[in-house]
This record gives C-alpha cells, structure tokens and sequence, in this order.
C-alpha cells in the first residue's frame, strides 16, 4: 500500500526506539545469553563457570528422565489438543444457533478465558483432594471406592488435562464462535439442497471452512503445554507424583531454580526455544494469521 | 399450532437445555469454590459434602484480604498491570506510527527485528532474564516486574495492521494541514483506534495479571509479590490450609480479569478483527 508518508530521516526512529530497546535489552540479550549459557556448566551453587561444549545437550540427550519429561509434555499437548478443541467446537457450534438469549449463553461459556492456570489448578485441587474432595465423594458413591488422583500417576497426568482443557474453553470458543460467522450460510444450505446429511454438511463445508482456526487453535493449545502449564503443574503436581506430570518447563525450572544447574536449564530453554521456532515457520507458512495472542 | 412451528419449537428447546447443561458444566467449578469460600472450616470439611452456601458469609474474604495479604498481592498486581498497559500502548502505537507513515533504510530489517520476538516468550530465557535483572539490581521491585513487558510484537502489528487499513486520504489531509506526526497521532489516529486500544488493554490485562514463573522467581520480599504467586503460598500449608480461605483468595483473585473480560470481549473480537476475513 502507498500511504502517503511523513517525511523525516530520525523522527521514525524516535518513534520505535522505546520497543526497539525493550526488545533488545529484555528479549534478544537475554536469548543470546541463554544460548552461550547453554554451553558452559555451572558448579557451587553457581559460583563458578567453566566452559563444557555440547556437554549439557549429551547429557539432555542421554538422560531417560529427560526423555519422560519429553514424552510426557507430548502426550499433555496431544491430549489438550484433541480433547479441548472437540469440546470447544461442539460447545461454540451449539451457543452458535440463532436463540433468544444467545449473547447470555455466549458470555456464560467464554468467561474462562480470565482463568489464570494457577486458579484452575487451585480449584481442580481442591476438588480432587483425597479425604474430603467433592469427586472423590462421587467417586466413592458410583463406583465404591476413592480414586487417588494425586498419587497415581496415570490420574494425576488425566486431572491435568482436564484442568488445561477447562482452562483453555474460552479461548478456543472465542475463536471458533468469530471463526463460525464467517461460515456462509448459503454454502450450508446448497449442500443440503445437494442431498447432504447434518454429518456431511458438518465435515465437508464447516470443519473444512473452519480449518485455518484449528490449525490456529492446535498451535496456541500445544504453546500452552509448553509454557503456562507450568502455573498449574507446579500447584497441582508439583510434577509428580513419580515425574508422571513432570512437563518440559516445569524440568527447566526445577534444574534451574531448585538444583541450580543453570547450563543445563540453559539447554533446554534452548530446546523449547527451537520447538517453538519450528512451530511458528509452520504457523507462518500455512496461514496469514500470524499474531500470537499472549503477550 | 401448525406442525412445522411446534417442530421448531422442539428444536429451540433442546438447544436451550443443551446448552444450560453445558453453561452449567463450565461453571461447575466455580461455583462449587464459590460456595466453599463462604463455609466454616468444620463445613468445608463436612461429610458428605456441602455444596451450598456456608454460614461463614464473608469472613473468608475478610481473613485472606488482611491476614493473608491478598489485597497487598492485588495491589501490587493492579500497579504492574496499569504500568504494563500505559507504556505498551503508546510504545506500540508510535511504532505502529513509525512502521505504516515513514519510509527509512532498514524498514524491513526492523520489521523481521520485532515479527521474530514473537517466538521468545518469557519462560524460553527465565535463567538469562533472571540474571539480567538481578545484575541491574532491580531485584524485589515493580521495575523488574514490568519493564520487561513494556514492549511486545503483538502490540506493534495490531496497531500497524489497524493503521494499514485507514484511508491514505487522511495523513495526506492532515499533512496539507500542516499538521505534524504527533499531532496527527493524537488528533485522528487515536480517536479511530478505541477498538484496538482496548483489545490491546484487554489481553495486556489478563497477561499481566496472570504472570506466575517471573514473579515466583525474581520476587523474594512479600512487600511486592502478585497475586498468582500469593495463591500459592496460601496453598502450600498442605496440612494446616483452611481450603475456605483458598476458595475466597480463588475467587478474589478472579474477579479483576473477569470484569475487564465481560466490559472488553466484543472490542476484542473487533480490535482482532476476528469478524470478518481479510
């Protein structure tokens, strides 16, 4: 587009200079540094460094726990990924329907888009407590017997997704409910004038029609296994019990910030960092729609 | 009543009850914290559960907002926050001023420069970050907690995008008017970009207000700790934690981003330009 522009060789630079120092100072030093980091081991409490190579990333990449704290932030994101966005897309399509009341029901479903991961995880730990946990007096009353969420590992990674799918529901239904109105009802109805069941009007125009949404919706669910987790992993797990819900932020944090092992820490940030790299030139390539929504 | 209209009806109903299930399900955990924040602690422990409202009334909100430093906590979120959304806003508006009605060398490298910070979000570099402002000396204040986050990529192309799409007319209008940049942000571009500003403000918010593993790792003094990392410390009494108190912190800690998410989501969807495709 040819705007008409102002003229001016240092004014335009003025304008950017306090988010070019931002970014600079706070984001691209402190990556850079997290990438030299990466490369030096940190003994005594972090007193000391001593250069190590790729030492640190043949440790990642040795270490079996490491691998578990991999594999376990897949199966979360697969899990918070498949299970929220059907959910999601079921509830925006229903609120979707022309009904008197629409507006209410919208902003009775869109409302945890202000949950913060902590406070789910606060509620759902609660919830969930044995001995006086209100599912666990259901749970009991049902099927005779208390389930130990917390203890066993195969529940604990199960209240964890189902706390990040709860969290996550008015995100997604802000988005595909904007996405579902841009659904041109007259496509809708030649398919069924064309002999198209509910079920194949559903998956040929709007699954299809809403496709760059989720595609959308899958990047911003798989960054939030691997970023904000970490709020309600630390509140609900504290990644345990047994490592079962010991995500990859919540490792990097651990090493970093408990045991001290910065380089180490160092390292996997740099993994993350690469992960998400990889993510958004996906994002990027497939889609126009290219701002992240977080900060 | 003719049969196509008492089928519609059917239809109309079902979709009520539908979705009055699923309002109800979403809310389910919120409203059983809800009631547990207003219940005695022998009625939080009570069995079988009691999942009306308690006799406690408001004294759980009373005794975390004072004992337990939950009005400090939201007190100094509500700073940080305010601080973040002001100085965001008008870093990103001037930038987006800079990038859509100035030709300079080295537009396209600045852009690529600000598009790439997208891909760092804070929990990437927490080690370097944490060294950085604790070398600054800035450990324990609110500068370590917004500073940071004065600038982000996200503000930068939602103003630049929203600027994009104003008429070319009207910078040239203002410019025979003589009138310069500045005045020319203040006078027509703001009063056309109230969507966008509280779209802006509106995700600045919830993001600030949310903030968790910064705040939990540079924050030692409690003078200055935000409210997530307060919840925490509330919760991690396993043994001795009156779950009363928590369901009240819970709830008051959800309150401001509630509020500011039901006044702003139709902006939002606006500021995104979510309703129409490009």
């Amino acid at each position: 587009m040819s705007t008409a522009k102002f003229k001016g060789k240092w004014i335009p630079w003025l304008f950017l200079l306090p988010t070019l120092v931002i970014l600079l100072v706070f984001l691209y030093y402190p990556v850079i540094q997290t990438f030299r980091l990466s490369f030096y081991r940190v003994a005594f409490l972090g007193l000391r460094t001593k250069f190590a190579g790729l030492d640190n990333y043949i440790n990642l990449a040795q270490d079996s726990g490491y691998h578990h704290t991999v594999w376990v932030t897949i199966v979360i994101a697969a899990a918070v990924v498949v299970v929220g966005l059907a959910a999601s897309l079921a509830i925006a399509m229903l609120a979707n329907q022309k009904i008197r009341g629409a507006s209410v029901y919208r902003i009775l479903l869109i409302w945890p888009f202000a949950l913060s991961p902590p406070v789910a995880g606060i509620v759902f730990l609660f919830m969930f407590s044995p001995g006086f946990g209100v599912v666990n007096y259901l749970t009991e009353l049902v099927i005779g017997t208390e389930l130990n969420w917390l203890g066993n590992p195969r529940l604990a990674i199960t209240l964890i997704i189902m706390a990040s799918v709860w969290k996550n529901l008015g995100y997604n239904i802000v988005f595909y409910l904007a996405a579902l109105q841009n659904v041109n009802t007259e496509v809708l109805e030649a398919a069924s004038i064309d002999g198209a069941n509910n079920w194949q009007r559903f998956r040929k125009v709007t699954f299809a029609l809403l496709s760059p949404m989720t595609f959308f919706l899958l990047i911003t669910n798989i960054t939030y296994s691997f970023f904000d987790i970490f709020g309600m992993v630390d509140i609900l797990t504290k990644g345990g019990p047994l490592d079962a819900t010991n995500v990859m932020i919540y490792n990097l944090y651990r090493d970093a910030f408990e045991y001290y092992k910065t380089g180490l820490a160092s390292a996997q940030s740099v993994i993350l960092f690469l992960l998400v790299v990889i993510l958004t030139m996906i994002q990027f390539r497939t889609s126009g729609r290219q701002v992240h929504y977080g900060g | 009543m003719s049969l196509s209209i008492s089928r519609n009806t059917r239809k109309q109903l079902l979709t009520h009850i539908a979705l009055i299930f699923v309002v109800l399900v979403v809310l389910a955990p919120v409203l059983f914290a809800l009631a547990k924040s207003t219940q005695t602690r022998a009625e939080v422990y009570h069995f079988p559960p009691m999942l009306g409202p308690g006799s406690a009334g408001l004294l759980n909100y009373k005794i975390v907002w004072h004992q337990f430093d939950l009005g400090l906590y939201m007190k100094n979120t509500l700073i940080v926050a305010g601080i973040v959304m002001f100085f965001k806003t008008i870093f990103s508006m001037t930038a987006g001023l800079g990038l859509v009605y100035f030709d300079f060398p080295f537009k396209e490298f600045i852009f690529y420069f600000i598009l790439f910070t997208l891909m760092m979000p804070t929990e990437i570099m927490i080690v370097a970050l944490f060294n950085l402002v604790s070398d600054l000396g800035w450990g324990d204040s609110y500068a370590a907690l917004s500073v940071p986050f004065l600038a982000s990529a996200t503000g930068v192309f939602l103003f630049r995008q929203h600027f994009s799409s104003i008429p070319a007319d009207l910078a040239d209008a203002a410019r025979v008017d003589g009138a310069g940049p500045m005045r020319f942000l203040w006078s027509i571009l703001v009063p056309m970009s109230w969507n966008t500003i509280a779209a802006l403000a509106l995700i600045q918010f919830i993001y600030m207000w949310n903030q968790y593993i910064w705040p939990l790792v540079i924050i030692r003094e409690n003078d200055r700790q935000l409210i997530q990392v307060g919840l925490r410390a509330l919760t991690n009494q396993q043994d001795t934690t009156n779950w009363g108190y928590v369901m009240a912190a819970a709830i008051l800690a959800m309150i401001p981003p509630m509020l500011i998410f039901i006044l702003l989501h139709e902006q939002f969807t606006k500021g995104f330009a979510l309703g129409k495709e490009k």
